[in-house]
């Protein structure tokens, strides 16, 4: 085997995913979707059982906020809190579209009220404040409300003693309620920070993608920075690097694996290995070592 | 004679100007007809002039706050501060010139200083990046945040900065990890930080020193989540909407004062700062001396929570029916 060869051998065995515990309920045969990043036809039987990886490349697909929070949550654990909690339209924003007629259909498509969903769970018999964010609700950008249930998990979390567990997806800050969501940025760090003094773990996972605002805010400062393969995450996006600097980005750019390689997050971690590695956190982060 | 750098919304009453300026350069004695002309001209301008400036637009006061002779941080050093020692680096790759850390006394009061620093001219533009800095910008800032805490100084704020810079540099050094952990730095200090908006208030990289126990702001100031032509590209695929769109993102000083972001607002003289400094360096002095002065003898910890409070405010949220 030559080098390369071994290389690229390692590579498929980090990324290909695990098998899950979960199997293929009611899934009609036939249906199926074509990988983004192989091309290649994947069964919906199969991506629900490989946890929505895909079989051949190893490519990890979207997962809705609750995918996630099944995939993380001990069975039946999972109360969700703040479910009502909406943004409204402060600013009378109208772009190409009114944003209460964007929130509307948000909704309707989602199912949600707003781009997050958090609650008390537990993982692994550690109590946890879980949070995921859902990119089909306008990107999961935040604005007064993601902002106002990050804050409130991180409060909830603090007064209870349970760790948080926050899995982030997210254009950025939601620019349609203007500074109310850069404000965000302010009260969801200030809120994190209360966290780590009362000296409780905080674990977040970055998945594709997580972008500006909530990059540079409450995303990255957990005590242990997770991402999945193959994330896009950053501040600026891509394209507006490109225009500022006129060049061409080098391949891999703000993905996961490049953070990595930049000391940027602490492990890079095949959806079929994340819940058990949280749980081996959460046990050395909230166990209390040698004090136990 | 320098050329004067013209704003879009003003160029009507400067040509104007200009006219009146060419036919004041002949001979009109030998005219009176022309004479009087020329006399209702300047009345015309007169009242040109005074509507130019008295109802500007989000997108006007976006000009004004990125006017190259606005007064830019280093000014404001140089005028209300003394003793101003700088501060260099961030102790672990570079010295980001786009920011400005420093110790300085106003009026007896001795405090630490931050600022976004733009250049006045070219050289010092590419020198400071146009004051979009880089990770060990924000890195410089947070030491000066933790020997403001160390030593007990008030923090005091300038914000002027279209944005953190969006490179592949600053991505590789985590621009974003800079930004989120000046934030929660800056909202857990236990001494007075008073943030004054002085010139442009750009999205992440501006509130990474943009907030605190006051935030003030200069009239023709702005601060804003995207800046207006970035918004208009994502929206409406056209930048040339911007002027609407400034507008609807509500980023004027008035418009974060009724939003409850923005506590006060500075007066700036006819046509912005620009036109009179010295006017605006002893309001600006003026204001943060009686911030400080307000808050001084603050229970620290009292500080903390009164600043959590405040950023715990902030949205408008709804319960929505299932």
């Amino acid at each position: 085997m030559s080098i390369s060869d071994w290389f690229k051998a390692r590579e498929a065995r980090r990324y290909t995913a695990v098998n899950g515990e979960r199997v293929a309920g009611d899934v009609p045969d036939g249906v199926w979707s074509k990988c983004s990043s192989c091309k290649r036809i994947v069964y919906e039987g199969q991506l629900v059982a490989n946890l929505r990886v895909c079989p051949h490349c190893g490519n990890h697909f979207d997962l809705t906020a609750f995918e996630r929070i099944d995939l993380l949550a001990d069975p039946g654990s999972f109360a969700e809190f703040d479910a009502g909690v909406g943004s409204t339209d402060p600013l009378g924003f109208v772009a190409a579209k009114p944003y209460t007629v964007s929130l509307e259909s948000a909704r309707e498509r989602s199912g949600l009220t707003e781009g997050v969903v958090v609650g008390r769970a537990t993982i692994g018999d550690h109590p946890v404040v879980l949070g995921a964010m859902d990119f089909r609700f306008i990107g999961a950008s935040m604005g007064s409300a993601v902002g106002e249930k990050i804050a409130r998990s991180f409060e909830v979390a603090t007064s209870e003693r349970r760790a948080v567990v926050l899995c982030t997806a997210s254009g950025g800050a939601r620019m349609q309620e203007g500074m109310l969501s850069l404000m965000q940025m302010a009260k969801t760090s200030a809120a994190a920070r209360r966290l780590a003094e009362a000296r409780l773990p905080y674990i977040s996972v970055l998945t594709n993608p997580t972008m500006g605002g909530v990059t540079a805010s409450f995303a990255v400062l957990a005590d242990v920075v997770l991402a999945e393969p193959g994330a896009l995450i950053g501040f600026a996006g891509p394209r507006v690097i490109e225009q500022t600097i006129k060049q061409h980005l080098p391949k891999g750019f703000q993905s996961s694996e490049y953070l990595l390689e930049h000391g940027m997050v602490d492990e890079v971690v095949v959806r079929g290995q994340l819940t058990a590695r949280v749980t081996t956190l959460l046990g050395y982060l909230a166990g209390g070592g040698e004090r136990a | 004679m320098t050329r004067r750098h013209v704003m879009e919304f003003e160029r009507p009453l400067v040509e104007l100007e200009a006219k009146l300026g060419e036919l004041r350069q002949l001979e009109l004695t030998a005219n009176p007809e022309l004479a009087a002309e020329v006399a209702a001209l300047a009345v015309e301008i007169e009242a040109l002039r005074e509507s130019t400036y008295a109802d500007l637009s989000a997108w006007d006061r976006v000009q004004i706050s990125r006017h190259p002779d606005r007064p830019k941080a280093q000014d404001y050093l140089a005028a209300i501060f003394t003793d101003v020692v700088e501060l260099h680096g961030d102790r672990s790759y570079g010295d980001d010139e786009a920011i400005v850390a420093a110790l300085a006394t106003i009026d007896g009061r001795r405090v630490a200083v931050l600022g976004h620093r733009k250049g006045k001219n070219t050289r010092e533009n590419i020198a400071r990046n146009f004051g979009m800095a880089h990770p060990e910008g924000f890195r410089k800032a947070m030491r000066i945040m933790r020997l403001a805490e160390k030593f007990g100084l008030p923090l005091v704020t300038l914000i002027d900065t279209p944005g953190a810079f969006p490179g592949i540099e600053a991505e590789e050094r985590g621009q974003a990890w800079a930004i989120a952990e000046s934030l929660s730095l800056l909202s857990g200090l236990h001494v007075p930080v008073i943030a004054v908006g002085i010139g442009e208030g750009g999205s992440g990289g501006a509130l990474a020193i943009g907030f605190g126990d006051r935030l003030i702001m200069l009239e023709n100031s702005y601060y804003s989540v995207i800046s207006p032509e970035a918004c208009a590209s994502i929206l409406h695929k056209d930048a040339g909407k911007a002027a609407e769109v400034a507008t609807c993102l509500a980023m004027t000083a008035t418009d974060l004062v009724g939003l409850g972001i923005v506590d006060e607002i500075i007066p700036e003289p006819v046509g912005g700062a620009h036109r009179d400094p010295g006017e605006v360096f002893g309001e600006v002095r003026g204001r943060i001396s009686a911030a400080l002065a307000a808050l001084s003898g603050s229970d620290p910890d009292e500080l903390v929570s009164m600043r959590y409070a405040k950023l715990r405010a902030v949205g408008v949220i709804e319960e929505v029916q299932g």
